[in-house]
């Protein structure tokens, strides 16, 4: 079985992980077009070469980044997502009349 | 009798034909260039040449012909899907593999022995039941059934109540097929060269040139070569040439891994698959027992074979089958699949102008190949996207109108 590193957990099965997507800058949802918006959520660059991604630490929901090689399958290296990280997302919408 | 086939063997009035063009240099110019030498390209460029009179026509393909996802699938051929435009667009596909060895005067082996999923839960039935209207609405044989018919159906089936998931009931469709998918693609070529189409194996395309929103030439491995448009049907390699392009898909890349045994007994007719236990298992006419389920966890450009895969397909594959436990595998191999968040493809227009798309086919291509040939030649040659791929445009991300296929596809083939 295939390890990967968790930054706070250690060496884990990879089978306690789940992959969570390409790592992307979030266009700011209050500003951007739908159509922003839909490239953000739905398109990828798929890329055959070093990526950085989200994976879970499923067992303790600990959300975290990796850098991977996608042809190798080599793990370069794991990060807490606060090297990126240094401020709250801030998601609340403006306040809309229902 | 062996002596009579060595008489035609040898004799000089019976040459050996070449199915192919034998390789030769790239012109300067083709009215339509494909990119992807698999089933689908071959099939478009069958279509252009035999039904619309396109025959200055090159397939450029970096392998060899049908060596991609074409020599990697399970062959399962069905359309009982789920959506209206799903079901509409598999089971016309569905009628034209029930011609093709006609259509070509050359055997693709096509064989309508059904197919059979089961339900292990009552959420399983309930989709089972909305499938199964959806399809007969459409004119597509399926039908739920209870655990007596499945096991008439299937005899060897486990159709134990003390198992982990025990069978509750069945999606049964008598339109389930399977093909042989490397004859599925030389038919196609073949009978495209025989039109005049060429066929250039060992031809990558490294770059495409793009002015004023037209494709105009493609560089390859060897030499420039210019032309009027250029469909792309690579199927794993989809996101890497459309950039090409400058087109973003919605697409990731996944392994899809499968695996099949020394071949046995006939003792297993129809195709058995069970999406809660991620496998399914069929016997082909050899023999051979061929196994697969779902994808690889995460993404990757890699067709290695992985032991968690072959342990758990083999677990789920003993829990329907117990009597195959003492099985010897032969080979397990897996393919690139271009994976879309909705389980459709993407076909038809791009935002470059004579540039069209043939991707998205993940896991569920194989099936597609006849129908994929005769709408993306009409497109090509006409410009106006026939109805049945309307849902399929990439447009449809950008308006939130995706086609979600997802409920019908959990066993991915
Ligand atoms: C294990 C497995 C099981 C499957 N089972 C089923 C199934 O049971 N039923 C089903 O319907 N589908 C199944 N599929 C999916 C199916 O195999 C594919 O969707 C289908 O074969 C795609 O056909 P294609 O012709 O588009 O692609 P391919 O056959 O992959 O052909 C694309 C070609 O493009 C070439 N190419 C790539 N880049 C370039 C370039 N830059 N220049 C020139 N050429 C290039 C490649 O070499 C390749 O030959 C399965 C897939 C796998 C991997």
């Amino acid at each position: 079985m295939k390890l990967l590193t968790c930054p706070l957990n250690g060496k884990r099965n990879i089978s306690e992980f789940t992959y969570g997507g390409e790592y992307h800058v979030m266009p700011d949802h209050r500003t951007s077009s739908a159509r922003d918006w839909a490239e953000h959520v739905f398109f990828h660059d798929n890329v055959a070469g070093l990526v950085t991604e989200w994976w879970c630490h499923s067992a303790s929901s600990f959300w975290f980044l990796a850098e991977r090689n996608t042809i190798t399958d080599e793990v370069i290296r794991t990060f807490k997502a606060d090297e990126i990280y240094q401020q709250r997302v801030e998601f609340t919408a403006p306040e809309t009349e229902v | 009798m062996p002596f009579g086939l060595l008489k035609y063997g040898l004799s000089k009035n019976y040459p050996a034909k070449h199915h192919f063009t034998p390789a030769k240099e790239l012109k300067k110019h083709y009215d339509v260039i494909i990119i992807g030498g698999g089933g689908h390209g071959a099939a478009i460029a069958y279509n252009l040449a035999k039904y619309h009179g396109i025959t200055n026509v090159a397939i450029l393909e970096k392998s060899y012909l049908g060596g991609g996802n074409t020599a990697r699938n399970t062959a399962v051929i069905r359309s009982n899907y789920l959506t209206e435009a799903g079901v509409k667009f598999y089971s016309e596909s569905v009628k034209l593999f029930n011609n093709l060895s006609n259509e070509f005067n050359y055997n693709v082996m096509m064989e309508n022995r059904g197919q059979l999923t089961l339900a292990h839960s009552d959420a399983a039935i309930r989709s089972f039941r909305w499938r199964a209207e959806v399809n007969q609405h459409l004119g597509v044989r399926s039908e739920l059934v209870d655990r007596q018919t499945i096991a008439e159906l299937v005899p060897n089936l486990n159709m134990s109540e003390d198992s982990r998931f025990p069978i509750m009931a069945g999606l049964w469709h008598a339109d389930g097929a399977t093909a042989r998918h490397d004859a599925v693609a030389w038919g196609y070529a073949k009978g495209a060269c025989d039109r005049g189409v060429e066929l250039h194996q060992l031809t990558e395309v490294e770059d495409i040139e793009i002015t004023n929103g037209r494709v105009t030439a493609v560089k390859t491995n060897r030499g420039r070569v210019e032309c009027g448009s250029v469909v792309q049907a690579v199927a794993g390699a989809s996101s890497i040439v459309a950039k090409k392009a400058g087109i973003p898909l919605p697409i990731h890349c996944y392994p899809l891994q499968a695996m099949v045994t020394q071949p046995y007994k006939p003792i297993l007719t129809p195709h058995v698959s069970s999406p809660q236990v991620h496998v399914y298992v069929h016997q082909t006419s050899r023999g051979e027992f061929v196994i697969g389920g779902g994808s690889d966890p995460y993404p990757l450009y890699n067709t290695r074979a992985t032991l968690d895969q072959r342990e758990s397909l083999s677990a789920a594959a003993l829990e329907l089958f117990p009597f195959l436990s003492q099985a010897r595998l032969l080979r397990q191999w897996a393919g690139t699949t271009d994976m879309t968040p909705d389980y459709s493809p993407i076909m038809g227009l791009s935002p470059v102008e004579n540039y069209y798309l043939d991707a998205g086919w993940g896991t569920w291509g194989f099936k597609a190949t006849p129908i994929c040939g005769v709408t993306m030649a009409e497109l090509v040659a006409t410009k106006k996207v026939p109805d049945l791929i309307k849902p399929f445009e990439l447009e449809r991300f950008y308006r939130f109108e995706q086609v979600n296929e997802a409920g019908a596809t959990a066993a991915s083939h």
